[in-house]
């Protein structure tokens, strides 16, 4: 029987609800598995109840640690191996959590990982992006091993709320090391819908020219009650916090509205931005490359146009 | 002398347009320009920028050893590296592929062999885009990991690191030998210049037999068919915001 246990993320007590329940839905195309959640801190209690309630998990392992404070892979690993004995897949969300932690644990399982599941064929076949999404290759496993893998987040639509999954305290029996410690976090709060999760996201590339100019993408965000993104070119140029960054190596993400500006598109920020239902480009370069994926682009001056389209929303 | 081992892996250049072979057998690779990937360069830069600053204040010497798994030619970019100021390098040839479990027992079996304080990676191949092999290189050796990172502060026998994680910046503290893996904007790699290409081919260059490591390298998973992606279909030009607007309504999107 397929037994899914899938690695919950959470951060200062708050589940990171999106990624595990789309993570449920990748699980729950394999026909017949049984899924299961696992949450490692130093008292799981309150994410374990949150977890709890997404549809399609049928247990929440909670696995309380002292050393548990903080998700550090090293610390980590050897407890999801220890509790991964019982399974026969182990999946993690492809945010930077589990991009970090699931290559380690599966290494101490003497297993390869498969990264970015996109599509599910059956309990050992899956389809994932490489080369930036420029090729998609169909993957098997073997079935005498355990499989670990990461699930791409931005394929999957979240699993419904109204589950009711038991709550089971567990303990990982492992030697867990001491020389990886945590130091500090920071991050900006803003109040704005999460990048990876908003159902709208507005992003400014190099036209915007400056950290003073990218300020009218955040104004136009929160006409829309957008998340902000932004592409590397931006980043790097400093106009952006490096978390904002949409692409292959920032973060991929699947909105209801992406709204492009000032973004040429490059290969490797459109990988971050194929999943969107519907993109919009603002740019005045007719020749640049995101007017070729966008739904509706609007060729112009963005100093112009973004002013003008805040008034027309009211 | 302390060491810093570096991996480099040979992959496409990152301004090819990558294509599927027709036949759906593979990426079309003939003719098309390889590089170093560009997160080993950046790896790679880091090593040089901690030897250069040990040089400066008068430390312990710092020796570079550049790595790299792959077939005869990957000597090129391993060329590259010396030329860019590492000291010697190994390559592992084998002409089939390599999965990062078997990569990352390479390592350690160089490791083992080297007795390296830090090991750094790039974060992800940008031909495969797994992002496992340091991970896997740091689980292995049962060492501490700091994976995307933004910027590395050595302090004797404990290093300090910022990570750029999803939230944003995380600094986690720690103790050597560690595995570093590099994120985009750890550092700028220098160019390299003539005369230190030069130089380059008098520097060592080992070759080795991935079975003379005795590492079993025995794929795990089939690569069953290589498709292209679906692509999007080009939308519509509106002319100006009123249009958009309409636009954006009639799709129920305000």
């Amino acid at each position: 029987m397929t037994r899914i246990l899938i690695v919950a993320e959470h951060i200062g007590g708050k589940l990171n609800s999106v990624a595990l329940a789309k993570c449920v839905t990748c699980a729950s195309k394999i026909a017949g598995a049984q899924i299961d959640a696992a949450v490692f801190a130093v008292d799981g209690s309150d994410v374990a109840a949150q977890a709890a309630k997404i549809s399609g998990i049928a247990k929440v392992l909670k696995i309380d640690n002292a050393a548990n404070t903080e998700a550090l892979s090293a610390v980590l690993a050897p407890q999801v191996a220890a509790v991964a004995a019982n399974y026969t897949h182990v999946f993690g969300p492809s945010t930077t959590f589990g991009k970090d932690l699931m290559p380690r644990v599966a290494a101490l399982l003497g297993v390869g990982q498969l990264s970015d599941i996109m599509a599910v064929e059956s309990a050992y076949r899956f389809r994932r992006p490489i080369y930036a999404g420029n090729a998609i290759v169909t993957i098997e496993a073997p079935q005498d091993k355990k499989l670990v893998a990461t699930v791409r987040t931005a394929s999957f639509e979240a699993a419904k709320d109204g589950g009711n999954a038991t709550i089971e305290a567990t303990s990982a029996s492992a030697e867990l090391p001491t020389s990886t410690r945590f130091v500090a976090r920071s991050a900006a709060a803003t109040g704005r819908p999460d990048l990876q999760t908003a159902g709208r996201v507005v992003s400014g590339g190099r036209a915007l020219g400056s950290a003073e100019n990218f300020k009218i993408i955040y104004s136009l965000a929160d006409k829309l009650k957008a998340g902000v993104g932004a592409s590397r070119a931006a980043v790097d140029a400093g106009y952006a916090a490096n978390e904002l960054q949409v692409g292959q190596t920032g973060k991929i993400i699947s909105p209801e509205l992406y709204i492009a500006v000032g973004i040429s598109g490059a290969i490797q920020h459109l990988t971050g931005i194929k999943d969107a239902r519907t993109i919009v480009a603002i740019n005045k370069d007719s020749e640049a490359p995101i007017f070729e994926v966008a739904d509706i682009g609007l060729i112009g001056d963005l100093f112009a146009i973004l002013p003008e389209l805040e008034k027309a929303l009211g | 002398m302390s060491k810093i081992l570096v991996g480099l892996k040979r992959v496409v250049d990152y301004n090819v347009r990558v294509r599927v072979k027709t036949d759906g057998t593979g990426i079309v690779t003939d003719g098309v320009k390889m590089s170093i990937n560009p997160f080993d360069e950046i790896a790679l830069e880091e090593a040089l920028r901690i030897k250069e600053k040990a040089v400066a204040s008068a430390g312990d010497p710092v020796e570079v050893i550049i790595v790299s798994i792959g077939p005869a030619d990957t000597q090129q970019q391993l060329r590259t590296g010396l030329a860019m100021g590492a000291d010697r390098a190994i390559l592992v040839q084998t002409d089939a592929a390599v999965e990062p479990l078997a990569a990352a027992k390479v390592f350690l079996k160089l490791i083992e062999k080297e007795g390296p304080q830090i090991v750094i990676l790039g974060k992800q191949g940008i031909d495969d885009d797994n992002n496992q092999t340091g991970q896997m290189v740091a689980a292995l050796w049962n060492r501490p990991q700091a994976t995307f990172a933004s910027k590395i502060e050595l302090n004797g026998a404990t290093a300090k690191v910022t990570r750029e994680v999803d939230a944003g910046l995380e600094t986690i503290e720690v103790d050597l030998p560690a595995v570093f893996t590099s994120d985009l904007r750890l550092n700028e790699p220098r160019f390299v210049k003539l005369p230190d290409i030069m130089k380059a081919k008098k520097k060592t260059l080992d070759v080795l037999a991935i079975a003379d490591l005795g590492v079993d390298r025995t794929p795990q998973f089939k690569t069953v068919k290589y498709e292209a992606p679906a692509t999007r279909t080009k939308g519509v030009l509106v002319k100006d915001v009123a249009e958009l607007v309409a636009a954006l309504k009639q799709k129920g999107l305000l």
